[in-house]
């Protein structure tokens, strides 16, 4: 259950470019064979993103499947696994691919339009 | 927080503590604590930013764990300019971590230079029994952590302050999982697995596996009494991980007193793991272009 550090990667990363500007969207990959469970960066991402310019953002995370290449007859395919088997029945398979751990984007307001947000509100 | 092995919880501190060999010193451990609270669930909207009015969306294309990769990045290169082998140990819980730990510090320490960074949830028991075998060590105590990440081991390596040419060996918290993912800037991965602990380790948790440059089989004196598969333990280390060098241990639990004076007899397996050791060790003297330490 690493994912809890991942997610608190993921917050820290972003402010760090992010400054205090309020983020809204906040974009993932996480590839099937990266060793991270998505679910679970999903299920941590509310609890560590409290407090911080991340709270409520919406979080969409890619998890492109895993890609191989058979050392025997050459062909790619789709893996469910880092210790695919190719249909040839050979074991001689390089993960090529689905191993990706990347911060895409985010979607930010900037700190003084975020301020004015709760004036607006507050005078109507 | 986490239900599944009870790691990781943010409100839990790191704690690092120094056993000097002069004299014991605290370090004051860092807090990398992050916020925590509740919010409502949630979190698989679209997140293009549509219909977030004044939003703006910003391109990162960086990776997760960029941060831990960059400051492991750079202890790899300060260990290797000053010809410091760093060994990152990992394995599941029991599986002999300390015992090969206490031997090789007892064994090595008369003729290198050696230092230990020990990795656990809790307590400075682990740090004690180094101590006690003549090393200086820094206990890293992750509170709820399941691993250890290079801002940790950075931080500890600081506090060790190893000399040039130093052996420093890092014990990893004892979990299969998680401390895969983490590069701490080590010269070297070793996994170790016990033959108590079945055949399919290696399939069943690949991710630690499949970067190990050594994986060393412990126990291997118990294999009598078991039922364990010896050769298809061995062939899943190979299907995971062909370029992996395979090295069994055994009897490493005898007391001093139960075994000869000489630090590697015969049976266990050791004078292999010392040459592995000395190996690595001089790959890192020579590319540091300096000759220090007895090697």
């Amino acid at each position: 259950m690493h994912e809890l550090a991942i997610t608190q990667s993921v917050t820290e990363a972003i402010v760090e470019r992010t400054g205090d500007a309020e983020v809204r969207a906040v974009r993932l990959v996480i590839g099937r064979l990266s060793g991270v469970v998505a679910d679970s960066v999903r299920f941590c991402f509310d609890l560590v993103t409290a407090g911080t310019p991340l709270a409520d953002a919406v979080l969409t995370i890619d998890e492109p499947a895993g890609q191989a290449r058979c050392g025997g007859c050459g062909a790619t395919f789709d893996a469910d696994d880092i210790l695919p088997r190719c249909s040839c029945g050979c074991v001689d398979v390089a993960v090529t691919g689905g191993d990706d751990l990347r911060i895409v984007s985010v979607s930010v307001v900037q700190a003084a339009e975020a301020a004015d947000v709760p004036q607006g509100r507050g005078t109507f | 927080m986490c239900d599944t092995c009870g790691c990781a919880d943010p409100a839990g501190p790191v704690r690092l503590t120094a056993f000097r060999m002069a004299r014991d010193e605290k370090a004051a451990g860092h807090d990398d604590a992050g916020p925590i609270g509740h919010a409502p669930a949630d979190g698989d909207g679209d997140g293009d930013g549509d219909g977030d009015g004044g939003a703006r969306t910003m391109a990162l294309e960086q990776a997760i764990l960029a941060r831990n990769d960059d400051l492991a990045a750079a202890s790899r290169a300060r260990i290797a300019t000053r010809g410091i082998l760093a060994v990152n140990l990992m394995s599941s819980p029991g599986a002999g971590k300390t015992t090969l730990l206490e031997r090789t510090v007892r064994d090595l320490a008369p003729g290198h230079r050696v230092a230990v960074v020990e990795g656990d949830q809790e307590s400075v028991r682990d740090a004690e029994r180094i101590r006690s075998a003549g090393v200086p060590v820094v206990q890293i105590n992750t509170g709820r952590g399941c691993h250890l990440d290079a801002a940790m081991v950075d931080q500890a390596l600081r506090a060790l302050g190893p000399e040039p040419g130093t052996m420093v060996f890092v014990e990893n918290v004892g979990n299969l999982v998680c401390p895969a993912l983490f590069d701490l800037g080590e010269t070297a991965r070793v996994v170790l697995v016990s033959v108590t602990e079945g055949e399919d380790k290696p399939v069943k948790y690949p991710h630690m596996f499949a970067r190990a440059d050594l994986v060393v089989l412990t126990k291997c004196d118990l294999l009598p009494y078991l039922g364990l598969e010896r050769d298809r333990l061995i062939a899943g280390i190979r299907r995971v991980n062909p370029g992996a060098e395979v090295m069994e241990l055994s009897g490493l639990h005898r007391t001093e007193t139960d075994r000869p004076a000489s630090s590697a007899e015969p049976g266990t397996g050791l004078s292999g793991w010392y040459a592995w050791l000395r190996h690595r060790h001089g790959a890192q003297l020579a590319n540091a272009g300096r000759q220090v330490g007895g090697v």
